[in-house]
């Protein structure tokens, strides 16, 4: 018989032997791979199960934002600064929905953990699965918004070309920054409503702060808001690579993704560090 | 490999908070602690609002043995088993589990409602740590005990409790754990398959430790090799003599304390149980006891109302489990005895007392009987008035039983 595997529970936090944290966790999003796979596949039937438009609502929301940014834009009732290359419709269509892949993928870690609650509390499993289910629906949602686009901008006569083949590499780096500081919220949303009853009025002054609906001023306070925003790089590049040039932020792209892996590998311990602590307060 | 400790706890504790809003601050600030990783065993004290849900456990569990886990209801058990489960963290103390861990702490809660109950196995095995060869290789024993087959590709959403008990204890039990923890689950069961299933955790047993937690006596005595009685978060009893802890147990309710329950026409005025000739000189005793086959004998003085014409008494014995194990009803013996003096001393006698060992009350009625409509009248009503202890078995222990039928066996 082989050795049996042995746990040990204390009061100690597992912070003092990181290696061993480390080997257990790397352990554990093995063993779940296929419990995520699962759960994915469930979360996905039963978001489309009761819908009749079903995965239409992935773009009819940024669609009416779009809208009504192009109608406030065309009015003059607000003045939206000064134009880009690109046409504003164009502009504002393609922000508004890398902005809600961003938005959703921040939203699903701390949906799918109070949706699990119940099974968190009862049954002892590798609780990676669930972060690994939060980030495979975001991808799927985040693929489904691609389709969409793409078929939107060649319809309007803004085929990327060949640097939509990057696009994906965008598209991943927006799930994955969702996906890290949906983690870091977590632990408090777990415990107070607060976080999530805030959230959209702050998600959307922070959209004010990035190039999502205006392009960035040449000058000025706003300027220098929206390029210290991490996030811009981000989205610039995106819009960039969906409509056919490389963009201007390729070096700081590059960097954001490197911090936030890392930033996303440390949250990924804090979760399996709170969960404990959370499904005692939670009372599921 | 029988002789191997697979679960070992040592002075156990954990705390709990009574306030919600101060608790969600607690758990800010345990978060907190954790991330940074600094917690010195010593400084941990109750905060304000806190206490200790569990406190200084201590007991280990080899291959082969079965612990009985018993208390009433909020003592920690379930606050024990989610720690040993590794669902929430110990504040003191340590916890050493060795092997596959298979718990059922609740009814159907590793299930996912929208899946199918085969969807759920290979969830199940999966999250146990089975790949999905080992569990298709499990799947039809599973199935076949859980006699679900018809059901099997329905979702579990549509299952009754007792279905999902089936298919939950079905796949905890075949995926040869090595500790198996099972909260009290198997009573929603029929009776049907919780017999299967007590046979199922003795063939378990061989090879694995077990930990069950039942309120049910006869569960716990039919399977459990070890016992640990929890009262208020501590250790009541912890031993292998499992008839003591079961009477411990019993001792803990005080719902069967004397009361007059209704006394408007009839009062006992005095009423006493003798014990057996052989104790009746021992003061130390508190209870008259009474020896196996030994006449039950009680004296009893009542006065009645003049209106009261005629009455008949009915004795009701309770054991602790407060069951009714026996009735003694006059009526059924003898005419109604004739209201026709101020004060009535009663002689009763129940000639031949086959109860099993432990604690009785008896519980008086002195009642009427209609002449016209044969409908029966309460004149009183003392509920578990005294109590006697029996002496009945030679060693035989606690048993699942209520007498002991007496007989013999001759060689012919």
């Amino acid at each position: 018989m082989s050795e049996l595997e042995k746990r040990v529970y204390t009061s100690q936090s597992n912070v003092q032997h990181p290696w061993k944290m480390i080997k257990d966790m790397l352990q554990d999003i093995k063993r779940g791979q296929d419990l995520a796979k699962r759960l994915t596949i469930r979360d996905i039937k039963a978001l489309y199960r009761q819908s009749f438009l079903g995965v239409l609502w992935a773009f009819i929301i940024p669609i009416a934002n779009t809208l009504t940014w192009i109608l406030l834009n065309a009015s003059g009732i607000i003045k939206l600064g000064e134009s880009t290359s690109l046409p504003y419709p164009i502009y504002v269509f393609t922000g508004t929905m890398i902005w809600a892949m961003f938005l959703e993928s921040m939203q699903s870690p701390i949906n799918l953990t109070t949706q699990n609650k119940s099974v968190l509390a009862k049954v002892n499993f590798p609780r990676e699965a669930i972060i690994m289910s939060a980030v495979y629906q975001s991808l799927f949602n985040a693929s489904i918004k691609t389709v969409i686009l793409v078929i939107a901008l060649a319809f309007l006569g803004y085929f990327g070309g060949y640097t939509l083949l990057l696009f994906p590499l965008a598209m991943l780096s927006m799930v994955l920054i969702g996906t890290t500081i949906g983690l870091m919220l977590t632990p408090i949303s777990t415990l107070y409503t607060d976080i999530s009853k805030g959230l959209p009025l702050i998600m959307q002054f922070l959209m004010y702060t990035a190039p999502v609906i205006y392009a960035i001023p040449k000058e000025g306070r706003m300027a220098d808001v929206i390029r210290a925003n991490p996030l811009t790089p981000l989205i610039e590049t995106a819009r960039s690579w969906l409509t056919g040039s490389m963009g201007d932020f390729l070096p700081e792209f590059f960097i954001i993704n490197a911090i936030n892996l890392l930033l996303l590998a440390f949250m990924f311990v804090a979760y399996r560090l709170a969960l404990p602590i959370l499904i005692e307060r939670m009372n599921a | 490999m029988a002789e191997d400790t697979l679960v070992r706890v040592e002075h156990l504790a954990k705390k709990f908070c009574r306030d919600l809003k101060t608790s969600l601050w607690y758990g800010v600030q345990d978060l907190g602690a954790e991330f940074v990783g600094k917690k010195k065993e010593e400084d941990i004290q109750l905060r304000n609002k806190e206490f200790w849900a569990v406190r200084d456990i201590n007991f280990e569990l080899k291959r082969g043995e079965c612990l009985g886990l018993i208390g009433r209801n909020g003592a920690g058990k379930s606050t024990l088993l989610k720690m040993l489960n590794g669902l929430i963290k110990p504040d003191k103390g340590r916890i050493e589990m060795y092997g596959r861990i298979g718990a059922l702490i609740e009814l159907g809660s590793g299930f996912n409602p929208i899946l199918t109950g085969r969807e759920n196995i290979y969830n199940n095995g999966s999250v146990l740590g089975l790949n999905k060869k080992e569990i298709d290789g499990l799947l039809e024993e599973i199935i076949d005990f859980s006699e679900m087959e018809k059901f099997i590709d329905t979702p579990v959403q549509y299952y009754s409790s007792g279905m999902k008990v089936r298919l939950g204890f079905s796949v905890a039990a075949h995926m040869k754990p090595d500790v198996l923890i099972l909260d009290e689950v198997l009573a929603v069961g029929d009776s049907g398959f919780k017999i299967k299933s007590f046979n199922k955790i003795n063939e378990i047993m061989r090879d694995a430790a077990v930990i069950f937690v039942s309120h049910s006596m006869p569960h716990i005595a039919n399977i459990t090799n070890k016992v640990l009685l929890m009262e208020n978060g501590v250790v009541d009893y912890y031993g292998e003599n499992i008839t003591d802890g079961i009477e411990r147990y019993f001792g803990l309710f005080a719902g069967d304390k004397e009361r007059v329950e209704y006394n408007e026409f009839a009062t006992i005025e005095d009423m006493k149980v003798y014990a057996s000739a052989k104790y009746a000189d021992d003061p130390s005793r508190k209870l008259p006891a009474i020896d196996y086959r030994d006449p039950i004998r009680i004296d009893l003085d009542l006065k009645l109302k003049p209106n009261v014409e005629w009455f008949h008494i009915k004795l009701q014995i309770t054991d602790k489990d407060l069951k009714i194990v026996g009735i003694y009803d006059s009526f059924q013996f003898q005419e109604a005895i004739k209201n026709d003096r101020d004060l009535h001393h009663l002689k009763i006698t129940i000639p031949n007392s086959i109860f099993i060992d432990g604690e009785y009350s008896i519980t008086v009625f002195i009642q009427q009987r209609d002449p016209i409509n044969s409908k029966w009248n309460l004149l009183a009503v003392y509920r578990y008035w005294r109590k006697f202890n029996m002496k009945a078995s030679a060693g035989l222990g606690y048993v699942p039983a209520v007498v002991y039928l007496p007989g013999q066996c001759e060689v012919v």
